[in-house]
């Protein structure tokens, strides 16, 4: 389990290699076809990813070399002007503090809905709702955002005011702007469900396979089923949480259309997290696409690269962690 | 006893899908109807007038999202009255067009200003022996809409929209607001202003009419991207309506058609005239009609006067151009260029723009037009 790479399919349930005297008695031929697939899969794969990179780096390279302004730290997008002026600073900020927010509010709930469906839900509740929550997976993004849009964003007006009223002292919850929840803030809600079923169902398989043995020590040694679920099931699940958070907030990085529904859009930097305004990469794309002349577009692939090599960052940092918590959830040695 | 539970589970989800998609296939449909309103007002219009004269084969165009409107209009009605001729406008922006049409990849352009000095020199290389050259084609009023609720008449000057727009104005009952509506009870609510979030015609031409006519209130140069600090954006003239439509307290601006589809009010503009005027059709062809041309030649670009003060003039207009070569039209798509912009200028296809919100081109200038397409070489 502690291998599973973060942009690997969902933990394998597989059953151990059924070893095979079938397969060595099929010869060479097949042996030898089946290797060059495999090895070509592997290769292809590689071969897409470095013509991605090489084409965004490509594209890049000669938007930033037009931008007359800090690529990194301008506050303004504006590749038509003249000069041309552009900058990822605004972008980086929405879309980094809008992810952080949905996995703050998701990651807990769905670790809570994964533990009640593998440990406490009778099993004719469990199985329905997995079912239900992997149906929200299925809801198309715009259809999200249609939805933050129409709903959300007016009815957290309420829970705005509550905020700025009562944690204004926190200064990230203080609203200095007058305007709808149209804001990073909204976004991030609106995120955390989209990332909720993902999160929820990796988290649940891993909490699914974790050894009866384990547990049933645990309860031998009279640990009530939260202590079962503090010492067996969470050490032996954390790398596979991580793994599963980390996809969540790959989706949430690269969400596009919610975000471009539900935002107001402006090149400001601020903590105040209610206010309207801000921006992501993929959103900041979407919406300049369209009228955007040939150095906008070589721009906004830049703004692209840029989100690709935080992903990239993003990965293998939980690579890391997961490979450091190896030793911890020795369980499945 | 086990398959029938799984069963019935299914048959529920299956029941809730179908729920969830009726429910998000009439939210697609009643969204068509309101868009396609005016489409069906232009369909009665007679092909008759339509001379398909040479034209032939395939004609691509592509220019101004403002002018779209029209434009779908007129191809689907040429196109229905002259077979074997197909007119393809691709709807991007102003200044893809002007690219597009200066690589001579497209027969003309719709831009919703006229050319560059610049763009007239690059136009050379394509137009051989000529030059690109504006043609007025349609105009409309790009209307301020709002939503105050108990407000249902709105009076405001442009330094006050001005003041608004940039956030210099805050509140509804603020006193310069106050003193335009005497007669009005103005709520004590924060102004939510929303503009254009992508670059766009319209706000550029938001920003002529109020740089020239509150200089010290605007003093932003009037570009496709919006200028002023504070705000909340919104995409597309649909987004922007959309918001003012939901949002208590909102103020926007976008083409005149999204008002009257969506019933959203709009601002009267007290420009000096004995009463401060509405944003219709008529009172933006009454402001166009004050324009001067001002491009030399064959070449009809417009000079609007913002600062009119005639009675019933109002002055937020736009006025889209098509851009064609004078002499030096590409050979295949030159019949067909003059046999649909023929069709554009006459009184049917003028006729169109009415139904759609724009305004038709005063007949003065309507005339110039014609003269020149049916000189183009």
């Amino acid at each position: 389990m502690a291998s599973t790479t973060p942009i690997d399919s969902p933990p394998p349930t597989q059953a151990p290699p059924v070893a095979t005297e079938k397969s060595t008695s099929t010869g060479r031929a097949g042996d030898k076809i089946f290797l060059a697939l495999s090895r070509g899969s592997g290769i292809l794969l590689l071969a897409i990813m470095a013509s991605i990179a090489g084409f965004l780096a490509y594209r890049s390279a000669i938007a930033i070399s037009a931008d007359e302004g800090n690529f990194l730290t301008t506050f303004d997008w504006d590749p038509a002007g003249d000069p041309p002026v552009f900058g990822i600073a605004v972008l980086l900020f929405g879309t980094v503090v809008s992810s952080v927010i949905a996995m703050v509010i998701a990651v807990p709930i769905a670790v809570g809905i994964a533990l009640f469906i593998s440990h406490y839900a009778p099993r004719r509740l469990a199985a329905p709702l997995a079912y239900v929550v992997d149906l929200l997976a299925a809801v198309p993004s715009i259809i999200y955002g249609i939805w933050g849009a129409l709903f959300l964003v007016p009815y957290l007006e309420g829970l705005n005011l509550w905020l700025d009223e009562f944690f204004a002292w926190t200064y990230l919850f203080e609203k200095t702007e007058v305007g709808v929840a149209r804001s990073l803030f909204t976004v991030g809600i609106l995120l955390a469900i989209m990332i909720l079923p993902i999160v929820t169902s990796v988290s649940r398989e891993v909490f699914l396979q974790v050894p009866r043995m384990n547990e049933e020590a645990a309860l031998a040694l009279g640990a009530t089923r939260w202590e079962v679920i503090r010492m067996s099931v969470l050490p032996f699940g954390r790398s596979g949480v991580i793994s599963a958070s980390m996809l969540g907030l790959g989706r949430a990085l690269g969400e596009t259309m919610a975000v471009a529904t539900v935002l107001s859009p402006s090149f400001v930097i601020s903590f105040h997290l209610l206010n309207p305004g801000g921006g992501t990469f993929a959103q900041n794309i979407a919406a300049k696409f369209d009228e955007a002349n040939e150095l906008g577009r070589d721009a906004l692939i830049a703004s692209g690269l840029v989100l690709f090599i935080l992903t990239l960052l993003v990965n293998g940092a939980a690579r890391l962690i997961i490979a450091r918590r190896k030793e911890y959830s020795g369980a499945n040695a | 006893m086990k398959l029938q539970r799984k069963n019935g589970l299914r048959a529920t989800a299956l029941g809730a899908l179908a729920v969830t998609g009726a429910l998000v296939l009439t939210a697609c449909g009643s969204d068509d109807n309101a868009a396609s309103t005016g489409g069906n007002d232009g369909k009665t219009n007679a092909a008759s007038d339509i001379s398909c004269e040479g034209a032939k084969g395939k004609l691509l165009a592509s220019g101004s999202s403002a002018q779209k409107n029209a434009m779908d209009l007129w191809v689907k009605n040429y196109m229905a009255a002259c077979s074997g001729v197909e007119i393809n406008y691709k709807s991007s922006s102003s200044g893809e067009g002007i690219v597009a049409f200066n690589q001579g990849t497209v027969g003309f352009a719709g831009s919703d200003s006229a050319l560059k000095p610049e763009e007239v020199t690059e136009s050379k290389k394509i137009c051989k022996g000529g030059q690109g050259i504006n043609l007025p084609m349609a105009g409309g009023p790009i209307a301020i809409g709002y939503n105050l609720s108990g407000v249902e008449d709105l009076n405001l000057d442009a330094a006050t929209i001005a003041k608004i727009f940039n956030g210099k104005i805050k509140n509804w009952n603020d006193p310069a607001i106050e003193k335009l509506n005497e007669d009005v009870e103005l709520p004590d609510k924060a102004i939510q202003a929303f503009h254009r979030s992508e670059d766009s015609g319209t706000t550029q031409n938001l920003g002529k009419y109020l740089g020239a006519t509150a200089k010290s209130d605007w003093p932003y140069e009037a570009e496709k991207k919006w200028p002023a600090p504070g705000g909340q954006a919104a995409s597309g003239s649909s987004g922007v309506a959309a918001q003012v439509k939901q949002v208590d307290g909102a103020i926007g601006y976008f083409e005149l058609s999204y008002a009257t589809s969506q019933s959203i009010p709009t601002v009267r503009i007290d420009t000096g005239a004995s009463a401060p005027v509405e944003a219709t059709s008529e009172n933006a062809s009454k402001a166009i009609a004050a324009a001067q041309v001002k491009g030399a030649g064959k070449d009809l670009a417009l000079e609007l006067d913002y600062a009119t003060k005639a009675d019933g003039a109002y002055p937020i207009v736009l006025v889209t151009y098509e851009v064609v070569c004078d002499t030096g039209n590409k050979p295949e798509t030159l019949d067909t260029v003059k046999s649909f912009l023929t069709y554009t200028a006459s009184d049917a296809g003028q006729k169109v723009l009415t139904d759609a919100g724009y305004a038709p081109i005063p007949a003065e200038i309507n005339a110039k037009v014609r003269e020149t397409v049916a000189g183009l070489k």
